[in-house]
């Protein structure tokens, strides 16, 4: 009887069959997402902004014949034309060659960094607070020493000691920034570590790992993915930064910070090598920073109407 | 004291569980002993914070430890104290031993999970179940607790299933690894009335056929009257009175429990009057009046109450309670 009145129903309505595939409230997200244009068109210049600097600079090289380091001093500083769009920058490279070379260094230094720092971070403040009393109190204040030290200094230390390279700068990246993300997946943990359904997981006799991994980290994961839209922003300011020190991404290879850098030097004459790195650089933070409000309003269930 | 039998699955011995606090030592339980054999259903009533789901974690070693601390208790599981187990052969107790269902089924299921992944990781942990063994129990088990159409259901999110179903499924969940003893903790208060019946009486059918012990908490006396065996009441942290449901129902001696059964309002009285009620407010567990903590409230109050707190007077052989005020009594 029951099993007739529920065919039935499923036939009356459109709502039941789409009941039955299951939506997941990260489907339901995602939906929310697409609805916020400025989101949306964010996300796009992002994915034209990673594939023009994934397979910008083989066409450049395809159709001009530049590299990013064959220097022609002959050549020199020229400003935008036809055959350089961008310009060429002090030693006759095309600048936008080493535009679309410097943006993939830092989409993939920012992106790169702000994983490592959102798993590190996610772990640990999820094990700190579900272990909680003194295993907590202990990794905390380690948190918080960490936190007190000057941020950059730390990175510094690290890039000198380990030496210049690309994987170093975002592992040192990544190393010092899980501080943020730790702690706001503590908090989230602490409050859901009360509630029922861990203790429901509990009284199943569910062991200590599943319960961190399978139920308290996926129902933390919002805020951590919000943290991490953010973070990625910052960790291509803070490459910028660390290039523009002189301690990131070494010459000849360009990234966007030294790019800016060295334009800076030189903005009153050839302007050209500031505005176009400074530009790209502009609209990506730009871009990602949409984007992460996005996702954050997205995530957020009282935004559901 | 009735000896106790050998299908005796669970048995509670002057369980205590203090909470400590900063400036006080909260008593939610206070020496609470019962036991409870294979096939029985045990009703525990008394108001919010008479510790009756307190004793009830604390069997299953779920209160958090500290603040909570046991200054005195056993909790008997086959002749294993359970007080006294490593967390991890708690773990392989829980959920496949003992298990427990909650109050609230909204808020009992992981969000983020398929109701699927939660069924089958019960087995994967207890019975070292493949994936496939897994989802095919749990899908039968799902039809057992009449989840129409489980096959599909099982993949669904916990937000697509009404209360009643999730309750449901939580019962299913509990029950996967046929367990000896199910604590029911209030399992019907957030239900309406009509699902509630039905949950209660899929879970005395469903424990008529895997045998398993019932401790069913609840403050409605109506369910410990239509589906208990046996019932305790408590109070403070203490049992009142205990004894077969019929026989507490019928003579009941505690004036506590006597209240209780005076305030339930009654279908033959008429419309009315006022619902009679205990004066008094229970009392605060951390700060708990000396002798019987009943006695600010007590109507029949002796000036020993005020000292000393009442032995467990037996009234039959399986029928006591602790009151001064019986021992006059014939």
């Amino acid at each position: 009887m029951t099993t007739r009145d529920e065919s039935r129903q499923a036939v009356a309505s459109p709502a039941a069959t789409e009941l039955v595939v299951g939506s997941s409230l990260w489907q339901d997200a995602w939906k929310r997402l697409r609805k916020n244009h400025v989101a949306v068109a964010s996300g796009w210049v992002l994915v034209f902004l990673a594939a023009a600097c994934i397979i910008g600079p083989s066409m450049v090289a395809a159709t001009w014949g530049y590299d990013y380091e064959t220097q022609d001093l002959a050549y020199g500083p020229r400003p935008p034309s036809w055959e350089h769009p961008f310009g060429t920058d002090f030693f006759g490279r095309d600048l936008l060659t080493r535009v679309l070379y410097g943006c993939r260094v830092s989409l993939s230094v920012g992106f790169l960094a702000a994983i490592l720092a959102a798993t590190i971070g996610t772990v640990y403040g999820a094990v700190s607070s579900y272990a909680g009393g003194m295993i907590d109190s202990v990794m905390m204040r380690v948190v918080d020493i960490l936190y007190a030290l000057p941020y950059m200094f730390l990175v510094i230390i690290l890039v000198t000691i380990a030496g210049k390279s690309l994987l170093l700068v975002f592992t040192a990246l990544g190393a010092v920034g899980w501080l943020l993300t730790a702690r706001v997946v503590r908090g989230q943990v602490m409050s859901l570590k009360s509630q029922d359904f861990i203790l429901a997981a509990q009284s199943l006799g569910t062991r200590p790992g599943g319960i961190v991994f399978r139920h308290l980290i996926p129902n933390a994961l919002g805020p951590v993915i919000v943290t991490f839209t953010l973070t990625v922003p910052a960790m291509i300011l803070q490459e910028a930064f660390l290039s523009f020190l002189g301690l990131g991404v070494q010459a000849p290879r360009p990234s966007l910070g030294a790019l800016i850098n060295d334009g800076a030097h030189q903005m009153l004459v050839f302007w050209w090598t500031l505005l176009f790195p400074g530009g790209v650089m502009a609209l990506m933070l730009m871009a990602l920073n949409f984007l992460g409000d996005g996702v954050r309003d997205a995530l957020d269930p009282r935004m559901n109407h | 004291m009735p000896t106790i039998a050998t299908d005796t699955v669970l048995d509670v011995r002057d369980l205590r569980t203090y909470f400590k606090l900063d400036d006080s030592i909260v008593k939610a339980v206070d020496g609470v002993s019962f036991s409870i054999r294979r096939g029985e259903t045990l009703g525990i009533v008394g108001e919010s914070g008479s510790g009756k789901s307190v004793a009830c974690l604390s069997a299953l070693g779920l209160v958090p430890r500290p603040p909570a601390f046991h200054p005195s208790g056993q909790v008997l599981y086959r002749g294993r104290n359970l007080l006294g187990l490593p967390e991890r052969a708690l773990q392989d107790l829980r959920g496949n031993r003992l298990a427990m269902i909650f109050q609230d089924p909204m808020t009992s299921l992981n969000p983020y999970l398929r109701v699927s992944r939660q069924l089958t990781e019960v087995l994967e942990v207890h019975k070292s179940a493949t994936p496939s063994e897994a989802r095919r129990a749990a899908i039968a088990m799902l039809e057992r607790v009449g989840i129409p159409d489980a096959g599909r259901r099982i993949d669904n999110y916990p937000h697509q299933f009404s209360g009643g179903m999730r309750q449901r499924v939580m019962i299913a969940m509990a029950l996967l690894c046929e367990p000896e003893v199910l604590f029911a903790d209030e399992p019907t208060t957030a239900l309406d009335v009509t699902i509630q019946a039905q949950i209660l009486e899929l879970i005395a059918e469903l424990q008529e056929s895997f045998g398993t012990a019932v401790v069913l908490i609840t403050h409605d006396l109506g369910v410990v009257a239509g589906t208990t065996d046996r019932v305790a009441v408590m109070y403070a942290g203490r049992i009142v009175e205990e004894g077969p449901t019929s026989e507490v129902f019928a003579s009941p001696t505690h004036p506590y429990t006597l209240g209780l059964l005076e305030s339930l309002p009654r279908i033959d009285a008429g419309p009315a009057g006022a619902l009679t009620a205990i004066p008094g407010l229970p009392p605060d567990l951390g700060h708990l009046p000396s002798g019987c903590p009943f006695h600010p409230r007590c109507s029949r109050v002796l000036d020993r109450c005020r000292d000393a707190y009442p032995p467990r007077i037996a009234l039959s052989p399986t029928h006591s309670a602790a009151c001064f005020d019986i021992e006059v009594a014939p």
